[in-house]
């Protein structure tokens, strides 16, 4: 009988009494120990929904900022327009991180004789590019064009069919839609690029674009654009990226603060849960320390089992605080957030490390308790 | 005898009440810090939009139509209408005064750069830079480095009152002027103060006075056109009806909501002869930005709301659970569950209002630290918070005392005493 427990228990006769310990204690005290990994995994989760936020708050809204339109833009040295394939280029460049979009221009006279800036462009992209374009309605047949409300008093004030001419050459028109922007777009007349290069010949001069990423990841794009098109002149929208990285920048720092204090609470919550639930179990204790277990093996005891609870809650609060981030960014954002798997091995540590504190802190409040004073109920 | 129980309680039992105390004072203090940062974000953010630049236009009521490409007018700029200098100020009596954040006149003209033999054509803007008016008897400066943030200077910015002016950067290049040398603007020397970078078409021209501009120009008093920068409201319904389809009282209304409409709208009452637009690229997208980043606020609200409840009842659990023996001692002399109960809810309610009371002093110091260096201004704290606080404060610790007691009160004090609970 005495030789069959020795050779059950092999060589290792610590481990699996340890082992049997960890298991049994978390088994009997199913209360207690259920409402200490529910602290633990609500405090991961909100940790990693914090953390998830923010890390992918910036990615949101920065698209939100695109709305703003081009951030870079890039103008032909020359009088020639710019190369044919620079467009083409560009969007190589871009790989579609962004929109670019060509304009051309030129100041064409009305019947009367009054001058007008005339643009060819691409309609379609332009609708997507500056989204605050107010326009009654988009052309979408040839020989349609988009008039500002100031340039429309003059070429067209009842919205009638209108001729322009350029170089001699004239066009006749339709007033598919009516502008309205605030800004110099108001004075101008907007037709797709294919009927304005039919009648004027001339090649685009400005490609406008709106690179998403970083301001570093802008300006790397603008150093590659200005060496891919050496016949153009690159550089940023100053007043566009630096609102941009102001209003982040802001963002940011407040949701950092936020996140701060969130998690600290979120601690704050699980110290003292797991503090209760160790001094709770001091009469534990008390008897290991009695039957002469070493402080050393208890501490260890305590703190694997912490640490066990630390990192089943992490990993159970993972998964909800992903699923919380991907919430908020659909009500908000109306796109999920990107689960990030970076996250987790910062909240994995982090909910160990907190576990681990508030098991080793009661374990060194009792140490200097002799055992017959708690096992006496005092 | 109730009251000397509760005293007795916290006189005896200091580390435990220090700790529940502890955490409901974070709690509250990380609660009252986020509640008044949610509040007061959307008045920062739209601040910080401001760097946006302006967000109205206004311009001469009978303009001619611009010939402008990338900036660069291609009309002598000479011709067309003009607003009057004299009549900018009136903009501070308008309703929404306060909401003007700033503005800035602009006067292009054409001026002669050089010596006879080679001048070179070229604009000049004429702008207020930093520039002190007085309306009644306010005093206020306005101009560019407010309504254009992003316009660098290398150098000085030149005094409105002075002729210096400033150089676009691809200007100076080409020129190969610097800061301190002089250049001769239509006949006139005239000193460069600083060199200006826009990355817009600015660069390419010259920027001084406003006053200079209409000497060149020889009018003096004319505005081409006038920039306003100003706090707004993101639209609505309401916002998007036109004024002249609304009856008296919807149109009071409107009126008198902060909209980027209706600030457009008393711009035209207060400068005769103007047509006030708004610059929908700036002003539209705000509103966007603004309620996505109040709604991310919001949320993250909840969860520190969550968060710090939930740390607040864990406290308030353990708290409990530590003191069955207590329960089973007084149940045994015959205390009833009621007033066992009592006594918890008792100190709960006192140590909810200790907490509560010290959560928010130090929450609203934390808000006003993270306004100062996060905002570069001070986060205000609503006196009405207070109460509201105090009431969750309250109500939280009570939820997250109520299955501790009621587990407590059920104890069996036969088993408590024992210790075998």
């Amino acid at each position: 009988m005495k030789s069959d427990v020795v050779k059950r228990r092999g060589g290792k006769p610590h481990t699996s009494m340890f082992l049997r310990m960890l298991m049994r204690a978390a088994v009997l005290r199913r209360g207690r120990a259920a409402s200490a990994l529910l602290a633990m995994v609500v405090a991961a989760a909100v940790a990693t929904a914090m953390l998830n936020l923010y890390v992918d708050v910036q990615a949101k809204l920065r698209k939100e900022f695109r709305n703003y339109g081009a951030n870079v833009v890039m103008v032909a040295k020359g009088d020639q327009g710019l190369p044919a394939d620079t467009l083409n280029k560009v969007n190589a460049l871009l790989a579609g991180h962004g929109l670019a979009v060509p304009f051309a221009y030129v100041v064409a006279r009305t019947s009367n004789g009054q001058s007008v800036v005339v643009s060819g462009t691409n309609l379609e992209q332009v609708r997507k590019l500056d989204s605050w374009w107010s326009v009654t309605s988009w052309p979408a047949n040839s020989q349609d064009a988009l008039v500002g409300t100031r340039a429309a008093a003059v070429v067209s004030p009842q919205g009638k069919p209108f001729d322009l001419s350029f170089q001699g050459r004239t066009i006749h028109l339709n007033a598919a839609g009516i502008l309205r922007t605030g800004a110099s777009e108001d004075s101008r007349v907007y037709m797709s690029s294919q009927d304005f290069e039919n009648w004027t010949g001339v090649k685009p001069s400005i490609i406008e674009i709106a690179a998403s990423g970083s301001s570093e990841d802008v300006h790397a794009l603008i150093g590659q654009l200005s060496q891919a098109v050496p016949a153009a002149e690159v550089h940023p929208i100053r007043q566009i990226m630096e609102g941009e990285a102001r209003v982040l920048g802001k963002t940011r720092a407040t949701l950092a603060a936020a996140t701060a204090l969130i998690i600290a609470t979120a601690a704050l919550c699980v110290l003292s849960t797991l503090i209760g639930w160790v001094f709770d179990r001091r009469r534990d204790f008390a008897i290991m320390k009695a039957l002469g277990a070493s402080e050393g093996l208890i501490s260890g005891f305590f703190a694997a089992e912490a640490a066990a609870l630390g990192a089943v809650g992490a990993i159970l609060g993972f998964g909800i605080g992903v699923g919380v981030a991907a919430w908020i960014g659909r009500v908000n954002f109306h796109a999920p957030v990107v689960p990030r798997f970076n996250v987790l091995p910062m909240v994995f540590v982090g909910s160990i490390v907190v576990a681990l504190i508030s098991a080793v802190l009661p374990i060194f409040l009792l140490r200097r308790v002799q055992p017959a004073m708690i096992l006496r109920g005092e | 005898m109730f009251g000397r129980l509760v005293y007795e309680s916290f006189r005896r039992q200091k580390r435990r009440k220090i700790l529940a105390g502890v955490a409901i004072t974070l709690g509250v203090g990380v609660a009252t810090a986020m509640i008044a940062v949610a509040t007061d974000i959307g008045d920062k953010i739209s601040r910080e939009l401001r760097n946006y630049g302006a967000n109205l236009i206004v311009t001469p009521q009978e303009d001619t139509l611009d010939v402008q490409i990338g900036g660069v007018d291609l009309k002598p700029p000479s011709d067309g209408a003009y607003l009057n200098e004299a009549d900018l100020p009136k903009i501070r009596g308008t309703f929404w005064h306060h909401n003007i954040v700033g503005f800035a006149p602009m006067l292009p003209v054409s001026v002669r750069v050089g010596n006879n033999t080679d001048a070179k054509n070229l604009t000049l803007l004429g702008t207020y830079f930093s520039k002190r008016l007085i309306f009644g008897k306010e005093n206020f400066t306005t101009g560019v480095r407010i309504t254009h943030p992003w316009w660098k200077v290398q150098g000085a910015w030149p005094d409105d009152n002075s002729s210096d002016v400033l150089l676009g950067e691809n200007l100076a290049a080409k020129l190969g002027n610097k800061t301190g040398d002089e250049i001769e603007i239509s006949g006139q020397p005239h000193r460069v103060v600083g060199i200006l970078s826009t990355g817009a078409a600015e660069d390419n021209q010259i920027v001084a006075p406003l006053a200079l501009a209409q000497q060149i120009l020889g009018k003096p008093g004319a505005v081409r056109r006038l920039y306003v920068s100003a706090l707004t409201k993101p639209e609505d319904a309401l916002a998007r009806r036109d004024p002249k389809s609304m009856n008296p009282e919807m149109f009071d209304r409107w009126y008198c909501s902060p909209y980027v409409a209706s600030i457009a709208y008393q711009l035209q009452e207060a400068i005769p002869h103007s047509h006030a637009e708004q610059i929908r690229q700036i002003a539209q997208n705000e509103g966007t930005v603004l309620s996505r980043i109040k709604g991310l606020m919001l949320l993250v609200t909840l969860a520190a709301l969550f968060a710090s409840a939930l740390a607040v009842s864990a406290a308030m659990a353990t708290a409990i659970f530590e003191r069955r023996n207590e329960v089973g001692l007084m149940k045994a002399l015959g205390a009833g569950n009621i007033s066992v109960a009592a006594l918890f809810f008792a100190e709960a309610l006192l140590l909810a209002l200790i907490g509560g009371i010290v959560g928010f002093a130090g929450g609203a110091l934390l808000a006003r630290q993270i306004g100062r260096s996060i905002f570069d201004s001070q986060i205000t704290i609503e006196p009405v918070l207070f109460p509201v606080i105090l009431a969750i404060a309250v109500i939280v610790t009570f939820a997250g005392s109520a299955m501790a007691i009621r587990r407590a009160v059920k104890f069996d004090p036969v088993y408590a005493l024992r210790g075998e609970a």
